[in-house]
């Protein structure tokens, strides 16, 4: 691979103007740039639909040790032709060389977890080192060949967009289409599998059928995009998008589709990058965009990204602090007065000063509570809303101790956490199925 | 009822099971000489049973004593050691459509993106076939199935918002879809909650109306004479079957499992409770 870096590190690179970026992202900077583009955009396409299937079957990294494993194969083919005599780098011959060790090594790992006791990752990670070494052997032997010239193999490696041809393109795109039609037609046999095997066999589905097409098609993409994106990089395209769709929806079309989109995107701005400068590595630029859309996705999502999730904590630990305020409150002023000191709320639950006070506001501002010199009183709907959450808490208490095998030494801690979680509907229901909830909870359980 | 400890191989071995004079003729499913191994070792050993057409069936035995793996060597989803299986005299490859299942709801990753509706139009899957995409009327099959185990407002829920009960009558309804005549249940009241528990009960009661036949892998002993009609008492081997009625004495129970003593105080709850559903 000491070929390959000089490429990378050689930053002195001619910046293209705003109208060249303009013209060849709408592919307008010529036929042979367009075709490039649109056919690397096809790939992120494909490789974001097939991509959501192999994620949600656990097979993401499958891919990489499939696209590891298509080096030797790339270089056994180059000496063959070239010993054949024919010229070695025509596509035709290379990427069914490719093919078929990246499935040698996709078998071996199987293999592997079959007949031993190691993991898929340990496997993944034997097979896909042990195969690229060979194939980085090879291509060094290449090197000392008489026909010599394999400088068009390394493109493999990292991926390259500027020797790619009209034809290469044209095969890469239209093998794209069919691979994202096929994908869209076995949807539900996916789905299916994906989600639940063993019932899909009970039901008469050739499980491993469904998982062979899956896996071709895994193949088929990785191979394709061996050329353009390069097979360190292609199996990002599978994993990415897929995953950065995931936190955008609940439904698989829509993640399939949405996985499509960014995968599309990334090989369109992917492949225009490397057009504007081309000792630029299409498979990296289409990474980095991806991996953008990712990070933006885990982050801003609104129902599963991650500020959302800490938002919703938030809401949740406030919720819980609130409900043990008003409890505290009734308890403490049970027997005294109906005003309670801040300072005894926070010295009985343990809380600092401050979560204590903003506790309070919070209480404040929904009318359960007023605060005044530093005590809390509650209003008429705080005092209803505490008689509401002891009822439900002894609820509970009676239900684990009733229903469910929890040793009555857990029931108060685990009565503690649950009890926010419980929906009305759900407390309706216990009430209506507990005739005996006058005797005490404990009592329950003798 | 005890199983025998060898059983004879007869020459005409593949004479369809309802041929021999033990096994009849009818049964929804017939076991014979049932043996299941893992890694060399014998989880299940030697059952032998017949299920009695439009019997509600539980299979009852501690932990490890191999239930789910029976119904799963039925189903083809461990390879049988020996032994042979049947549904109404054929094999299980000629009879699928006839024949639905709920697995253990741990056994699928429940944040996977799909609605309740999906999961339960999968049920109707067999019957749509390759490639076909699923249709308004199947679609209106699953929703109906949703309605009859109480989830019809969840349907467009993804299932990880769903809690352990719901998602357990999601997988029922799911079942419900196959349309099957032959049910196999893997612990379908595993820590369900009481309004799962009775809208599992009442669909068990629906399907024995119909005719159907469930075999269902059960846990808590004390609803057994309540809830079925037949067990089948496992520890490795068939300690009993048969009504329960006739198989669920003390005797039995004590050799099923052993000197576990928590068990052996459930045993005699159970017993107590058949005893006043008796009296």
């Amino acid at each position: 691979m000491h070929h390959a870096p000089a490429s990378i590190t050689d930053v002195s690179m001619q910046w293209p103007t705003v109208g060249e970026v303009w013209r060849t992202v709408t592919l307008q900077a010529g036929f042979n740039a367009a075709v490039v583009v649109a056919g690397t955009a096809l790939l992120g396409f494909a490789a974001g639909v097939v991509g959501t299937f192999a994620l949600l079957r656990k097979r993401a990294l499958m891919g990489d040790a499939l696209a590891h494993a298509t080096l030797p194969g790339v270089a056994l083919a180059f000496i063959v032709a070239a010993a054949l005599g024919a010229g070695g780098k025509s596509l035709a011959v290379l990427l069914p060389g490719a093919a078929l060790t990246g499935v040698a090594g996709v078998i071996c790992v199987q293999l592997i977890v079959r007949h031993t006791r190691l993991t898929e990752d340990a496997a993944i990670g034997a097979v896909l080192s042990v195969f690229f070494g060979a194939g980085v052997v090879l291509l060094s032997w290449i090197q000392t060949m008489p026909t010599g010239g394999q400088a068009g193999l390394a493109t493999f490696i990292y991926g390259q967009t500027a020797a790619m041809t009209v034809r290469d393109a044209v095969l890469m795109g239209a093998v794209a289409v069919i691979a994202a039609a096929a994908a869209t037609l076995l949807f539900k046999e996916f789905a299916l599998v994906a989600f639940d095997d063993a019932f899909a066999r009970v039901q008469g589905w050739p499980v491993s059928a469904v998982d062979l097409a899956m896996m071709s098609l895994v193949v088929l993409v990785t191979v394709i995009g061996l050329q353009a994106v390069g097979l360190i990089l292609v199996v990002a395209m599978l994993i990415i998008p897929a995953a950065a769709a995931r936190f955008w929806t609940e439904r698989l079309w829509r993640m399939t589709l949405i996985a499509g989109i960014i995968g599309a995107l990334s090989g369109h701005l992917g492949a225009s990058a490397s057009a504007l400068l081309p000792r630029l590595p299409v498979g990296s630029v289409i990474v980095l965009v991806s991996g953008a859309v990712f990070v933006v996705s885990m982050f801003a999502a609104p129902a599963r990204g991650v500020v959302a999730g800490a938002a919703r904590a938030a809401r949740l630990r406030a919720k819980i602090a609130r409900d043990h305020m008003l409890l505290e409150v009734g308890r403490l002023s049970s027997a005294g007065p109906g005003a309670v000191r801040i300072n005894q709320i926070a010295r009985a639950r343990g809380w600092g000063a401050l979560t204590a006070w903003l506790t309070a506001r919070s209480l404040v501002r929904r009318g359960l509570a007023r605060v005044r010199d530093g005590e809390v009183t509650l209003t008429g709907a705080g005092r209803a809303a505490t008689d509401r959450l002891a009822r439900t808490r002894a609820l509970w208490e009676a239900y684990l101790t009733r229903y469910a095998d929890v040793a009555p030494s857990h029931v108060d801690y685990s009565a503690d956490l649950v009890e926010h979680i419980l929906s009305p509907e759900i407390v309706a229901e216990l009430e209506s199925t507990l005739p005996g909830r006058d005797a005490p909870p404990e009592g329950a359980a003798a | 009822m005890t199983a025998a400890l060898a059983h004879p191989r007869p020459a005409e071995a593949d004479a369809p099971l309802s041929t021999r004079p033990e096994h009849s003729a009818d049964s929804p499913l017939s076991i014979h000489a049932l043996t299941v191994a893992y890694h060399r070792k014998p989880v299940v050993w030697d059952v032998d049973y017949d299920a009695p057409v439009g019997s509600l069936v539980a299979i009852v035995g501690p932990n490890g004593a191999g239930k789910s793996t029976v119904i799963k060597a039925c189903l083809g989803l461990v390879p049988r050691a020996a032994g042979r299986v049947e549904f109404w005299g054929q094999p299980y490859r000629r009879v699928r459509r006839r024949v639905g299942y709920v697995p253990q709801r741990e056994s699928v990753d429940w944040d996977f993106p799909v609605s309740a509706l999906d999961v339960v139009a999968m049920g109707r899957y067999g019957r749509i076939g390759w490639v076909r995409p699923v249709t308004r009327a199947h679609r209106v099959a699953a929703l109906e199935c949703l309605e009859r185990v109480g989830m019809r407002q969840y349907a467009n829920r993804q299932i990880s918002m769903l809690s352990g009960g719901q998602q357990q009558r999601v997988f029922l309804a799911r079942a419900l879809a196959q349309e099957a005549d032959l049910y196999f249940m893997d612990e379908p009241f595993a820590g369900v909650d009481a309004a799962t528990e009775r809208a599992i009960v009442e669909v068990l009661r629906d399907l024995k109306s119909q005719g159907c036949t469930v075999i269902v892998v059960h846990h808590d002993l004390q609803t057994v004479p309540e809830y079925f009609d037949e067990a089948l008492l496992l520890n490795m081997r068939v300690v009993a079957h048969g009504p329960v009625a006739e198989v669920f004495t003390r005797e039995n129970l004590v050799k099923t499992y052993g000197g576990r003593l928590t068990a052996l105080s459930e045993a005699a709850d159970a017993l107590a409770h058949a005893d006043r559903r008796a009296s």
